[in-house]
């Protein structure tokens, strides 16, 4: 386990020294809570705070899309990475410090649209709520960085950028989570239940203020979870038959 | 002299799809050699390689490493590999890349010395992306010392080094051997093989072709092309390989004197004869096509 946490250091090491790939991810959610949370919910406690679960949900979603999708596909292609296997410790703690490494970076991108929702809106949350809202996104991640995996281990990294990007917008939106939650309109509340993103993000609407999931959503977020881990395990298992049998 | 046996195949056979790479191979690397793997591209020498490392499994055949599978990674503790140079993470410092590595191994060595033994000690804050062809080159070899191995498979380990590059290499090879290391080398280049290998295993078309002292493989090796333009030539002696450009015809041969004198002998009219030194390339393709010269 100490492997899995050097390799998670010298990943963010990695990253760090290219700044801009951290800047990207957090740069989504905080443009499109200055742009769209603060001058239309701002002044509404509820309603920012709301919005803010959902930005920051959208943050966790592209991210975990981003960073597992796009950064194994590149990992793979690599020849380090073949190289990483010949070394006396298998590919559990590549694997492990990849999980915590995006975990970091996830936080990161979290950190820009908690300081716009604590000094440019209204948007309140007592410490419990937050600890809980917290706990609910990293609990609604684990479908998307599942995606991401299967992603990255079935695509080559071309395909991999558009693919993420085609499983994350449509997701985004269609889940709601640049709507409204009570009152959406009428496609996306058609929609939304069977997506992921909506599951997950009323998870977190119910920890930070007074929304009660329903379990039509909660249902579908379990089915799309097993489905990608079982996509991912699958994906992972073919890479590794196709490389190193 | 020990006779440990650290790392053996044993009738192995790899197949990728309908191409076999190896091809019922028996090998043993006992402690203390430093042997030389020699053959064209594609001859299955790195197939070998990523067999003894973990990488890949056999078809059928068993592939041992300090007596266990090189499959469970704990077998592999005791060896350093060579990783490619176009893959080393470009953002991290020539120290860190050390570090990390060395992290794996329970007797990582102190990364001081190891910069020093490899020429590297000036760059240790540079990051990797800054660095040169040739330095990449030496990092990539050390990085195989990185865990204080006592077998150490270096692939191609001078390619594309300057001179004096691959003299500090051979040195820092060499070092490693004097202490007791094991090396198994792979190469294109004759003159590395012949500067550091005391056994060569010649490789071909995923056989062992010959396994013998470096002497012994020298001779085999010094095969050459007699080249003449003829209509048409008599049965001659000593020629392992045949091949016709319209009038220009292309011997290959292990005794280019001898097959010169019977040319004469035989009276056969010929013109613009050639002797040339074969490229070690050419003289594999020759060895792999007639393998019963070898016996």
């Amino acid at each position: 386990m100490a492997l899995a946490f050097t390799h998670a250091k010298y990943q963010l090491l990695e990253t760090a020294r290219i700044p801009i790939a951290i800047v990207g991810s957090a740069f989504f959610p905080a443009a499109a809570m200055l742009f769209f949370v603060v001058p239309f919910a701002g002044d509404h406690p509820v309603g920012a705070t709301m919005a803010t679960a959902s930005m920051m949900m959208f943050a966790v979603m592209s991210t975990s899309l981003f960073t597992f999708g796009v950064g194994v596909a590149e990992d793979r292609a690599q020849p380090w990475d073949p190289y990483l296997r010949t070394l006396p410790a298998g590919a559990f703690p590549r694997f492990a410090g990849r999980i915590l490494s995006g975990l970091a970076v996830m936080a990161v991108s979290l950190v820009p649209v908690l300081l716009i929702a604590a000094f440019l809106t209204k948007a309140s949350v007592t410490v419990g709520g937050l600890l809980l809202g917290l706990a609910a996104l990293a609990l609604g991640s684990v479908p998307f960085t599942l995606l991401g995996l299967f992603v990255g281990y079935v695509m080559p990294t071309k395909a991999a950028v558009a693919v993420v990007q085609v499983i994350f917008f449509p997701m985004a939106v269609g889940g709601g989570l640049l709507t409204s939650p009570v009152d959406p309109p009428a496609f996306i509340a058609a929609i939304a239940p069977y997506l992921p993103s909506r599951g997950a993000v009323e998870l977190v609407w119910a920890a930070v203020g007074d929304f009660s999931p329903r379990p039509i959503t909660m249902v579908m977020l379990a089915v799309w979870t097993l489905a990608a881990g079982a996509a991912a395990v699958w994906g992972y298992r073919r890479d590794e038959g196709t490389r190193f049998a | 002299m020990t006779t440990e046996i650290l790392a053996r195949t044993v009738d192995v056979t790899r197949r990728y799809g309908d191409v076999v790479a190896l091809d019922r191979v028996t090998l043993d690397i006992t402690a203390g050699e430093l042997v030389g793997l020699l053959g064209p591209n594609g001859a299955g020498k790195s197939t070998l390689i990523n067999l003894f490392a973990g990488l890949r499994s056999p078809t059928s055949g068993t592939v041992e490493l300090f007596g266990g599978s090189p499959r469970d990674p704990a077998q592999r503790r005791l060896i350093g590999v060579t990783p490619q140079d176009t893959g080393l993470p470009q953002a991290l410092k020539v120290g860190e890349c050390v570090d990390f590595v060395s992290a794996h191994f329970p007797a990582g060595v102190a990364r001081g010395p190891l910069l020093e033994r490899f020429g590297l000690s000036d760059l240790e804050r540079r990051q990797i992306g800054s660095l040169s062809g040739g330095q990449k080159r030496r990092l990539a070899v050390a990085l195989a010392f990185a865990g204080d191995p006592r077998l150490v498979f270096l692939d191609e380990p001078t390619t594309g080094l300057d001179v004096d590059a691959r003299r500090t290499l051979w040195d820092g090879v060499r070092d490693f051997h004097a202490e007791g290391g094991t090396v198994v080398l792979t190469s294109h280049y004759l003159e590395e093989i012949e500067a550091l290998a005391h056994r060569v295993v010649v490789v071909g078309d995923g056989r062992v072709l010959a396994d013998d002292t470096m002497e012994k493989v020298r001779d085999i090796v010094g095969v050459r092309r007699v080249s003449l333009t003829a209509a048409e030539l008599p049965e001659l002696p000593g020629v392992v390989g045949v091949e016709r450009q319209g009038e220009r015809v292309h011997l290959v041969t292990l005794d280019a004197d001898e097959l010169v004198r019977e040319l004469v002998r035989a009276d056969v009219p010929f013109s613009g004869l050639e002797v040339r030194q074969t490229s070690l390339e050419e003289a594999f393709l020759a060895i792999t096509a007639r393998p019963a010269v070898l016996a």
